[in-house]
């Protein structure tokens, strides 16, 4: 009698797979429980069922598309395609319930006049969720979440101190046609004394204790041929919105970190650099990126951030 | 062949083992080699410039996949956010392609030419200079850190050799004339890519410092082509169905 003969079967016992290892070892053929093997088999034909509604087996240079059907309009016809996440996608933009309600939020705030908007409770309700997501996509690169900007390179929304003018018609103008800011640099044509006394007039309009005599030199060249700042800043240097000069009296300080500074030499020190050096910044046109409706909502958007005029 | 037979032979039963996983991807991948709708036929598409390659080179190597992804799904809430869904013919001449489906930073597919050159650059040398909340590391010595190009003929013949169509003799330059246009043919040929990579380097002067090629002009290149290629408003919404 061999070794790995099965032993005979006793009562309740069922059978082995007929596979022995090492000698003796032998693991049980149990039946599959009822409820995995059903499950096993509804899965089976639930993928019977897939195959025959959705695109499935590759057939050829093709597939099957399946029985299932996707109904989308464009040019003003019924298009129906084999089911497929993109006419999903082309239905869901057209009919489906928050697509529907946004267009008709944007139609109808498309078709109001800012004044409307601007007093219309439910109107800035939709500006303000709308353009939440839309100013944090294309805004908030630069002038931040919020708006509030970087000092020194991205100028504040937030704020009454405005470069290109802070009316809703003027914001929406900016973002229409994008802006390029550009004062050119006085290195060459101040030298470092000049630049300072600048500096420390520009500094004294903000109400900077300067010396007196730097001052009344830097008045000057402000205001005479030599720097003719005043061509662009104004003879008050209140600036001029045309240009994208700004305001040098408000003590407001987008470019030049004057309040960071730790005393007078070097508040004179950083705008005199700043004054030497020149800027050029660019803000970008929206025009080709967003619908003229986008844009209606985004200027309504900035112009309640706070600094609106 | 004996059940017994494979189970007690180790080489076998690894060998038909990888047989069998392997049928779930094969049935998968294969098809879309050979089914006509894979990719989409679109106007636009080209190959990177011997520059826009490099700089997706330094994407590679920086593992910038390992937190974007560049593949906006058709969904309206990423239509909304970063723009037109992206199309299989968009990454045809990508290998590989960066996909990904692990977004930690925001998708990138469609982030050409939404910031400036002088953005992208302050941005990856100091993410949190312009993003406060960013948690998106700095890469200052991009900026600093000469580009090696002296390689880049290779690394576009090692691309031709898996299907890209750069092109090395006349025959393959005229016929990308006929595909692409003479001016994007001449960017392609691998005869020029130096002083092609050095021209785009210096006319667009990415970084700011057109005397100096820096990986930054590299980087920021490829940046700002992504998405870009194809004009959407030439297509019609149930265009893009009829592929899928």
């Amino acid at each position: 009698m061999s070794t790995n003969e099965k032993p005979s079967k006793k009562p309740g016992e069922v059978d082995t797979t007929g596979h022995v290892w090492d000698t003796n070892l032998e693991e049980y053929n149990n039946p599959l429980p009822r409820w995995w093997l059903w499950g096993f088999y509804a899965t089976v034909v639930f993928a019977v069922v897939y195959w025959i509604l959705f695109p499935a087996w590759p057939v050829g240079d093709g597939f099957t598309k399946g029985l299932n059907t996707v109904t989308f309009t464009e040019d003003g016809e019924e298009v129906t395609t084999h089911w497929n996440t993109r006419s999903l996608l082309a239905r869901d933009m057209q009919t489906g319930t928050q697509a529907v309600r946004q267009r008709e939020m944007l139609e109808t705030v498309g078709a109001m006049e800012y004044d409307e908007i601007l007093a219309d409770v439910d109107a800035m309700g939709f500006v303000n969720a709308y353009a939440k997501g839309s100013f944090g996509t294309w805004c908030a690169a630069c002038h931040q979440t919020g708006g509030a900007g970087v000092v020194e390179q991205y100028p504040n929304l937030r704020d009454d101190h405005w470069l290109w003018g802070g009316t809703v018609e003027k914001i929406e103008e900016t973002l229409v046609l994008g802006r390029l800011g550009y004062m050119p640099g006085y290195r060459e044509s101040l030298n470092s004394d000049q630049l300072e006394e600048v500096a420390s007039y520009v500094l004294s309009l903000n109400g900077y204790e300067m010396n007196d005599e730097a001052v009344s030199a830097g008045a000057e060249i402000f205001t005479g041929e030599l720097g003719g700042c005043f061509q662009c800043h104004g003879m008050d240097a209140a600036g001029r919105t045309s240009q994208g000069a700004p305001n040098l009296t408000n003590n407001i300080w987008g470019l030049v970190d004057v309040p960071g500074a730790a005393d007078d030499a070097e508040r004179v020190a950083r705008v005199a650099s700043y004054v030497s050096g020149g800027v050029q910044r660019v803000m970008p046109a929206f025009s080709d990126r967003l619908s003229p409706t986008e844009i209606k909502v985004l200027a309504a958007y900035v112009h309640s951030l706070g600094g609106g005029q | 062949m004996k059940h017994e037979s494979v189970e007690t032979n180790a080489g076998l039963l690894v060998i038909l083992t990888l047989a069998v996983i392997s049928i779930g991807g094969l049935v998968e991948i294969v098809p879309l080699f050979y089914i006509d709708d894979t990719i989409e036929e679109v106007e636009g598409v080209r190959p990177y410039t011997p520059l826009e390659q490099r700089g997706r080179d330094i994407y590679l190597r920086e593992g910038c996949y390992t937190c974007h992804s560049q593949m906006v799904r058709p969904f309206r809430d990423e239509m909304l956010r970063y723009g037109h869904y992206s199309l299989a013919a968009e990454s045809q001449f990508d290998h590989p392609f960066q996909w990904g489906s692990k977004r930690t930073g925001p998708d990138l597919a469609r982030v050409g030419g939404k910031y400036s050159n002088e953005w992208q650059v302050q941005h990856l040398i100091k993410p949190t200079s312009l993003v406060p909340e960013s948690i998106m590391p700095g890469y200052p010595w991009l900026a600093s850190t000469p580009l090696d190009f002296s390689d880049v003929e290779d690394r576009m013949i090692a691309l031709k050799r898996v299907g890209v169509p750069y092109s090395i003799n006349q025959q393959e330059l005229e016929a990308n004339v006929e595909r692409f246009g003479e001016e994007t043919a001449a960017m392609l040929d691998i005869n020029q890519a130096e002083d092609n990579l050095i021209a785009q380097a210096q006319q667009e002067n990415f970084d700011g410092d057109p005397s100096f090629i820096s990986e930054m002009d590299a980087i920021v290149a490829y940046l700002q082509v992504l998405g870009t290629m194809v004009d959407f408003n030439e297509y019609s919404e149930g265009e893009f169905a009829d592929f899928r």
